[in-house]
């Protein structure tokens, strides 16, 4: 079997989950002899290409017919235009957009007569047109290559997998790392909502990285439940290089570790943190990330007078991160909504113990670990303090938690996506 | 009676923290960014500190013991100058050698930490008044403290110290109908002399001098002097007093400020009106009028002329608060370098940094800050406090450890501390300091 899979990043260059879970499933999926060619706007060169092909966007000649072009809006009318609505924008990032735009800039068709995309595969203030220039590029892709299946994973690359779809007639599946009520609350982003819902609508299958999502895709998104399934993400440490390291902090650490958005919950951190310094003295909070809440987490931390045992790092990177669950004696996420969650998986790993929200999808996988609500600062202070003052509990979940993780792998993950891509393969067949 | 001219510089130069990162803690205790330090001193040196020095030398040169200026230079900025410029100490030992200049007193790190910590004001002007005898050879009698800073009660614990007269701001909250521009005495010890700023004057200099959109620019050396005049002539004595760096900083040598300055004295004595004196010989010459009435902290700093760009915000008051609850381990622990650490992160500036006053209007600062935000710079300065707590605390608990093996100590100790407890408090460690000291008077006696 041959899968068409597209993405947005793929490691060692990525800013956040979705990277890394594409390839632990590309990775999975060729130990179960599908084979993958992996698609993703820039490509450096470095990505890791002995578990498929990856195949650079930005490296596409596209044709110099005009009757290519016509071809494709043909195939594919349905193609939503520029808005001016982009999501991941700071406010001065969208003043700049703003001001090039009423100079007259950045409102260029996207389909070109020949040439390159020079994509930069970031979440930029062009992201919207990356991604329509990334859809009129996958139809050069869906042309020239030979596959069975097309898969898309995140909002981004949706439209690039409907028109795959659209000139191949192969199915799609699409994948929902994250939804954009759990980007964003109740406060969606009305394009991107809308881009998500077309490419679950378009897609034969939708696998969901877990219940709560799937839940959110049904509920939210109105997709028939039949064709939604959960698939849960697990962790790949293979070939990931162990890294002594003296805990130098001499009190206890607990450790936040994420971006510092109201998707997080960091200031249900805070609050409990707060209660536990009553009560255990010897013990240093850790907030590590950055975020557009940052600003307002340090001023509650100085409000509660808790900051000369609450320490900020900062946006952290490669080995700080693994620094960070070194120095850790306990791992805290408390999400508002996490589709799936994989840091406290990587601090179990390396043997601390993990308090997370039932608001999480892992909170679905995972036995050996504390999980609260959200909201219940007393419930979660209460398992700092049980982690921090009974060794017993915490020497528990440390050996079960590390075993528990370590059992968990990419392969059933990858089953599970074998599964639903013969599902589809079938009905296709009988349809 | 003669008009008397009181000017009085302030030098300060911190020592800037380093990027001192959580993962720092615990495996550093190199605080401080030498690079940036020595940067920011060798600019300031340039510009400001080895010109005026020469303009004041020329005019005590040409007018002799007539011209008189003070200056107060902190104990970090004179370790820092010895260190790497010691051609200024040069310049200001010259200086102090002509007998025309005063230095003033103050905590030796520009320390805010007197306001809550009863011994800090002793121990840190007592440091201060020894190093100003070392470099200088002179006695204080005078003191300022940081940011101008007093009070009815600040006040009277300086003059407990023995100094005779304080310089502060001539806030107009405080004096209300009165002039700053006599001697006043403090409420509760009349002994003190209260010196107070002019701060229309001073600041014409200060802050105005180089403003082109001010109605008064150009300033110069005749158009200062007649507005010396017109102050009430029954007014005894107009204090001017600013930073150094207004000099070639703040103002830049192209602003003609050297100029300015160097031929104002001949000015001055032109109109046979005015004489120039240091704050010690403006209180022999000049009696009080009568006491000034500061019941809350006042300051030279800011519209409001209070405490709120140190002591303004959450940020700050909790590090303060942390900063402040050390000093009793401190002392008890006595090593030379926590001493030190403790002494430097009380320096008034890393506050500044962490104002968030500003965040809202582009008013002209002070000085600038070297952080991205006051968010940046208290995140900063808190992961290099808490590694000096962590030491601090190690160093108590050993020390404690050892007073507790001692059968002399041990069982009045135990009382209150539990052993080998991680951390002890401030309250414990002031309790064992006391018993200390009961136990050597004790033994003092015995051995009578």
């Amino acid at each position: 079997m041959k899968v068409l899979m597209f993405g947005w990043e793929f490691p060692p260059h990525i800013s956040g989950g979705l990277g890394t879970a594409c390839y632990g499933l590309t990775k999975g999926l060729a130990q179960q002899g599908v084979e993958v060619l992996f698609v993703m706007p820039k490509a450096v060169g470095d990505e890791d290409s002995s578990i498929g092909k990856i195949i650079n966007a930005s490296d596409v000649e596209m044709p110099t017919t005009t009757s290519y072009v016509d071809d494709f809006w043909q195939n594919v009318s349905f193609l939503p235009v520029s808005s001016g609505l982009i999501p991941y924008l700071g406010l001065e990032e969208y003043e700049q957009y703003v001001t090039e735009t009423e100079n007259g800039g950045g409102q260029r068709s996207f389909t070109h007569l020949g040439g390159k995309f020079p994509f930069s595969g970031k979440y930029g203030t062009n992201l919207m047109e990356e991604v329509r220039n990334y859809a009129y590029v996958a139809s050069k892709i869906a042309r020239e290559n030979d596959f069975d299946v097309i898969h898309a994973h995140d909002w981004l690359t949706y439209l690039a997998g409907i028109v795959a779809k659209k000139i191949s007639g192969k199915p799609l599946v699409v994948h929902v790392h994250a939804t954009e009520f759990d980007r964003s609350g109740e406060n969606v982003n009305r394009v991107v909502y809308d881009l998500e819902r077309l490419g679950m609508e378009q897609a034969d299958a939708v696998v969901a990285v877990s219940n709560l999502t799937r839940n959110i895709v049904i509920n939210r998104y109105g997709i028939d439940k039949s064709r939604v399934f959960a698939v849960h993400n697990a962790v790949d440490f293979s070939g990931r290089k162990e890294i002594e390291v003296k805990k130098a902090v001499k009190e206890k650490v607990i450790t936040f570790l994420g971006r510092i958005t109201y998707q997080k919950g960091p200031e249900y951190f805070i609050e409990a943190a707060s209660k536990v310094l009553k009560r255990y003295p010897n013990v240093r909070f850790v907030m590590a990330g950055s975020g557009d809440m940052m600003n307002k987490m340090v001023q509650r931390v100085a409000k509660l007078r808790i900051g000369s045992k609450f320490s900020f790092t900062g946006f952290l990177t490669g080995d700080d991160v693994n620094q960070m669950y070194a120095q850790s004696d306990v791992y805290v996420m408390p999400s508002v909504s996490e589709p799936f969650g994989i840091s406290p998986l990587e601090a179990m790993r390396t043997g601390v113990p993990v308090i997370i929200s039932n608001q999480s999808g892992v909170a679905e996988v995972l036995e050996h670990a504390m999980k609260v609500n959200f909201w219940d600062i007393d419930a979660l202070a209460d398992a700092m303090y049980g982690l921090l003052a009974y060794p017993t509990l915490t020497d528990t979940l440390k050996v079960r938690g590390t075993e528990e993780v370590n059992s968990l792998n990419w392969d059933d993950s990858a089953i599970r996506v074998k599964e639903v891509y013969e599902k589809m393969l079938a009905d296709s067949n009988l349809g | 009676m003669k008009k008397t001219l009181c000017f009085y510089f302030q030098i300060h130069l911190p020592f800037q923290l380093r990027r001192y990162r959580f993962f720092d803690i615990g495996n550093s205790h190199q605080y401080y960014d030498e690079f940036n330090i020595r940067n920011y001193l060798n600019k300031i040196v340039e510009q400001c500190y080895l010109p005026m020095n020469k303009v004041l030398l020329d005019i005590i040169k040409e007018h002799g013991s007539k011209f008189k200026v003070a200056f107060s230079i902190t104990g970090e900025t004179i370790e820092q100058l010895e260190q790497y410029a010691p051609q200024v100490l040069d310049s200001f030992k010259e200086l102090a050698a002509t007998g025309s200049v005063e230095f003033i007193c103050e905590t030796y790190a520009h320390s805010l930490a007197f306001l809550k910590d009863e011994k800090e004001l002793e121990r840190q002007l007592k440091k201060q008044a020894a190093t100003i005898k070392k470099y200088f050879n002179q006695e204080p009698v005078t003191a300022r403290l940081t940011g101008l800073m007093y009070s009815d009660q600040i006040g009277e614990r300086v003059a407990n110290l023995g100094f005779k007269a304080i310089v502060t701001e001539g806030a107009k909250h405080v004096l209300g109908w009165k002039s700053p521009n006599y001697v006043y005495s403090n409420v509760n010890n009349p002994d003190l002399n209260v010196l107070l700023r002019n701060f229309h004057l001073s600041d014409d200099i200060a802050y105005r001098f180089s403003d082109r959109s001010w109605s008064e620019w150009p300033v110069t050396s005749e158009k200062f002097v007649n507005w010396l005049d017109v102050v009430n002539e029954n007014e005894e004595v107009i204090n001017l007093f600013m930073d150094y760096i207004t000099f070639g900083n703040r103002h830049s040598r192209a602003t003609g400020i050297f100029e300015f300055m160097r031929y104002l004295p001949k000015e001055v004595f032109s109109h046979d009106k005015f004489e120039f004196l240091t704050p010690s010989e403006v209180i022999k010459k000049h009696k009080p009028v009568g006491p000034v009435h500061v019941p809350y902290p006042i300051s030279w700093s800011e519209e409001e002329r209070d405490l709120s760009i140190w002591l303004g915000n959450d940020l700050q008051n909790d590090a303060f608060t942390s900063l402040c609850d050390l000093g009793e381990k401190v002392r008890f622990v006595d090593d030379a370098s926590l001493t030190q650490d403790w002494e430097r992160l009380q320096d008034s500036d890393h506050y500044y940094y962490m104002c968030t006053k500003w965040m809202s209007d582009a008013a002209s600062r002070r000085f600038k800050s070297v952080y991205s935000s006051p968010y940046d710079a208290y995140i900063n300065y808190m992961n290099v406090l808490s590694d000096l707590i962590s030491r601090v605390n190690e160093a108590v608990a050993e020390k404690v450890d050892l007073l507790m093996k001692d059968s002399h100590y041990a069982n009045e100790i135990s009382k209150f501390v539990i052993p080998h407890e991680t951390e002890y408090s401030s309250l414990q460690i002031k309790k064992i300091v006391e018993l200390l000291g009961q136990k050597a008077g004790k033994s003092l006696l015995e051995s009578n």
